[in-house]
């Protein structure tokens, strides 16, 4: 058995950052487990820049961006295991992890960061009917074969889901040479960063259907193509305006969904909305002294603020690693009319700093305010020129707000035109 | 090359068919025609074992069903498939419903079906807490059991290989030649010869029996499109559920898998196309509303994959198992449709009957039966585990998470004996691949370990033979 104060599951941008604040909070004993071959996650495989114009002021790509952070976890001495597999936590804040080196590890620790990441729906969450032929794949997948190995997944391709990697991918298939007909967006809006549609689609005059959809795959063995139609408001395709498009890939962006397998099986609380853990602003989880942060608690749009979170993260698990916490008086929060969730769910009015509150809308909305409401009475409200569901918004609780409200109370966020 | 046998189609039936005639000192050769072993109608069923009282009293399927679940449990143990005797009930929805239950009842245990029962709504409801309020009765049959089909094909074929069958892929059928009492069997390219032929090729037994000018046999695919739904809502049923039998088959069924999936099906569509495998926007929310029906809390949130398979239909409406009037040498396993898989292992040790008495053989003396299950990391405890990658490393290291699959197993599937030469070849010998994610993270791992083991580019690797290459060439 081995023994640290703090296991951090996982170490992408989310696990790094909040292993290194823990560092910085003083605790020595920390290991992070990664089940790739490097530190890093998925900003391995984003080779596109972008990254850090939030946290660092300037524009990096996704290796750059995880490169300062893994410099940083050498520099500060963190112990970490690649190729590591965490196979199961138990009750008594017992990490199982597996890799070739070691075998299987059996390791104790006073407090656990989860820090899994996301990972993309598949094709049967969307009941696409067709063939099975090869050349469906996530975007994801796609940007891993193209950007990791070196190999070009299909030369026409339509792309179903304007997600980030969705748009990404399309511009990068083109600068390699494939030809990406369009990407279809089931919703009337794109959930992608509006930089990224002008960037990658309308630079390369790549067309984005929106309100449409594939309802058909066809081809025996790969694809030879697709059906696309468009939906009506209830996002059912419209009979009489399908259309045939020639192509040999149909790579899906079609929505993330965090990885909480191991938070499932402990029996850690869930938010049916984030499926990610139900947290205070310190991201604890409704398990004592396990922690949660970046896209295994909510997907975010931009790493900065995954970095951001996590160090809260760090922050917090220190605190409790070393015996610093507060009494704990909650208020809880609530996104309604517009807002889809906020994270955190719960504050601690007892907690001596500001606290951020994290929040995304459910659709678009011009020329808006958010408010944010304190047992139904107005405390902020803030002009929203544009919300889109695919940028995260935030606002901030003062702690002199905070000392004013009381156990139980609710805060509650909405979207007003 | 010559044979004693040619077995044409590597689906359940012409492995098992082939593994039993391996007993013998018999030359075979297992023909397929696909990439692998189980890529037809074997690998696109219910995976039901049935309990066999659907089949009209006195036919071949009734026959066959009853020995063949009998022999099941004890076959899947020799072969390290997983079998798990899960029972199945038959829900009645009306009075009219309840009436055909007695009847089934009757029928099966005219059958030869034991321990038979009615079970009242009470009864029903403390089996099957989710279902439906509106079901009043139903006929549970406990000898009914749930059975990986695919594994069961691959590892028959596998322990006929051990036992000296040839296995050949990737070889269509497209001429057979009769000469001097030999067969001889084409592709168009290769030959091999054969003293007899027995046709198991699926929905494609037509038209291999019109090769030698058999044109007695008519099959229709009869197309069924499932729902496959995350482990998640596995407890939503205990026992495989069907609804009243039609005369398009036996309804739609909400059914555990032996992984602990629920799977949702079949439609029943008489199609043209032998290839189709395509699965339909309209059928699938069929298939959901229908199943519905019995389980009404389902929705499509936990659905990870979909897709299709073919019944061989016949016209008769029963198997076909008999020489061919046109040539006794050449035996038709015709119209293999459902009770097919669990009429399988009768099947296969009737046509070795059936060859045995036409071919002098004698038995080998070191018939191998077992096939040692594979390795299941995920199915260990973590002593097992500690020990296991004490001896090999390849089992510490997770390709797919979402099954929690190892380099290790993935290792043996591409070089157990007629392995996996293609990534769903891997995703049906290991599930890697088969979870939540779809492959979306271990794809392009099981990519690089089959280009690894097989020795070849990684853009050769395809996902089930043919033209499904995944990867084209390298990038700028």
């Amino acid at each position: 058995m081995l023994n640290y104060d703090i296991v951090v599951i996982g170490g992408g941008p989310a696990g790094m950052a909040a292993a290194l604040k823990a560092r910085e909070c003083g605790v020595e004993s920390i290991l992070i487990l990664e089940r790739a071959e490097t530190l890093g996650g998925i900003l391995e495989q984003c080779i596109h820049t972008g990254f850090g114009l939030h946290y660092f002021g300037e524009e990096l790509s996704g290796p750059e961006y995880a490169d300062r952070f893994i410099r940083l976890v050498d520099e500060q001495k963190i112990e970490y295991k690649t190729d590591t597999m965490a196979l199961e936590i138990t009750e008594n804040n017992v990490v199982y992890a597996v890799n070739k080196k070691d075998g299987l590890l059996e390791i104790q620790a006073k407090a656990i960061i989860l820090a899994m990441g996301c990972r993309e729906r598949p094709r049967g969450a969307l009941n696409i009917a067709g063939s099975r032929a090869s050349g469906v794949m996530s975007a994801g997948t796609a940007q891993k074969y193209v950007n990791i190995d070196g190999y070009m997944p299909g030369k026409k391709v339509v792309i179903l889901g304007s997600g980030d990697i969705g748009l990404i991918m399309a511009r990068r298939m083109t600068l390699e040479g494939a030809e990406v007909k369009c990407v279809c967006e089931l919703m009337p809006y794109s959930s992608g960063l509006t930089r990224n549609i002008v960037q990658c689609l309308d630079d390369f005059n790549i067309p984005l259907h929106l309100s449409c959809t594939v309802v058909g795959i066809h081809g025996k063995d790969r694809v030879e193509g697709v059906t696309i139609a468009k939906v009506d408001e209830n996002r059912k395709p419209i009979p009489g305006t399908e259309e045939y498009i020639e192509c040999d890939t149909l790579l899906l962006s079609v929505g993330l969904i965090p990885e909480n397998e191991l938070t499932r099986a402990v029996g850690i609380n869930l938010d049916p909305v984030t499926s990610g853990a139900i947290v205070d602003e310190y991201r604890e989880t409704s398990r004592k002294g396990v922690f949660a942060c970046g896209n295994v608690l909510h997907v975010h749009d931009l790493v900065d603020y995954v970095t951001l979170e996590s160090q809260t993260a760090g922050e917090g698990a220190a605190r409790y690693v070393l015996g610093k916490t507060d009494t704990a008086e909650y208020i809880t929060t609530k996104g309604v009319n517009g807002v889809r969730y906020i994270v955190p769910q719960k504050v601690n009015i007892k907690n001596d700093g500001d606290v951020k509150l994290y929040f995304r809308v459910g659709q678009v909305y011009k020329n808006a305010k958010t408010v944010v409401k304190y047992n139904g009475e107005e405390i902020i409200s803030k002009k929203r020129p544009r919300l889109a569901p695919g940028e995260m918004e935030n606002v901030i609780i003062k702690n002199d707000m905070l000392k004013n409200f009381a156990e139980g109370g609710t805060i509650e966020i909405s979207v007003e035109v | 090359m010559n044979y004693d046998v040619a077995v044409i189609g590597a689906g359940v039936i012409g492995s098992l068919i082939a593994r039993e005639l391996s007993r013998y000192n018999l030359k075979i050769a297992l023909v397929e025609k696909c990439n692998d072993m189980a890529m037809g109608t074997s690998k696109a069923n219910s995976a039901i074992v049935h309990a066999g009282f659907d089949a009209k009293p006195g036919s071949m399927k009734a026959k066959f069903n009853v020995e063949g679940t009998a022999l099941m449990p004890e076959l899947c143990k020799t072969l390290g498939v997983p079998f798990k005797p899960v029972g199945s009930l038959v829900v009645a929805f009306s009075d009219e419903e309840v009436e055909t239950l007695k009847s089934l009842l009757e029928r099966g245990n005219e059958n030869g079906v034991p321990c038979l029962e009615i079970y009242g709504k009470e009864k029903l409801k403390e089996a099957e807490p989710y279902i439906s309020d509106e079901a009043k009765a139903a006929l549970w049959a406990p000898t009914a059991g749930i059975v990986c089909p695919y594994e069961l094909t691959i590892a028959a074929a596998e322990n006929a290989v051990v036992n000296g069958t040839d296995f050949i892929r990737n070889f269509e059928v497209k001429k057979i030649d009769f000469n001097g009492g030999i067969f001889t069997v084409s592709n168009g390219e290769k030959e091999i010869t054969a003293k007899y032929v027995i046709n198991a090729a699926g929905v494609f037994c037509d038209e291999t029996a019109a090769l030698i000018g058999d044109t007695s046999i008519h099959t229709t695919p009869r197309k069924g499109e499932y729902m496959l739904c995350d482990k998640s809502v596995g407890h939503l049923a205990n026992h495989t559920i069907f609804q009243c039998p039609s005369k398009m088959g036996k309804g739609i069924l909400v059914t555990p898998t032996v992984d602990g999936n629920l799977l949702l099906g079949p439609s029943a569509i008489d199609i043209d196309d032998k290839e189709d495998v395509t699965t339909q926007a309209d059928t699938l929310s069929d298939v959901l509303e229908a199943a519905k029906k019995s389980v009404p809390c389902l929705t499509t949130r936990e659905v990870i994959t979909s897709f299709a398979g073919l019944r061989a239909h016949c016209d008769k409406n029963d198997f076909i198992i008999e020489p061919s009037k046109v040539n006794a040498q050449f035996i038709n396993v015709a119209g293999i449709e459902s009770p097919g898989l669990s009429s399988a292992p009768a099947i296969a040790v009737y046509v070795k009957d059936m060859l045995l008495e036409a071919l002098d053989a004698d038995e080998k003396s070191d018939f191998n039966p077992v096939r040692e299950e594979p390795v299941r990391f995920r199915h260990m405890t973590n002593e097992e585990r500690k020990a296991l990658i004490d001896k090999n490393p390849a089992y510490g290291r997770i390709i797919c998470r979402c099954e929690t699959i190892t380099e290790g197993e993935i290792l043996d599937a591409i070089n157990a004996p007629a392995g996996a030469r293609d990534v769903d070849g891997v995703k049906r010998r290991t599930r890697a691949g088969m979870g939540r994610c779809q492959g979306g993270f271990c794809g392009s791992k099981v990519v690089e370990l089959l280009a690894r083991e097989l020795g070849v580019e990684i853009n050769e690797i395809t996902k089930f033979g043919g033209n499904s290459k995944i990867l084209y060439e390298r990038t700028k």
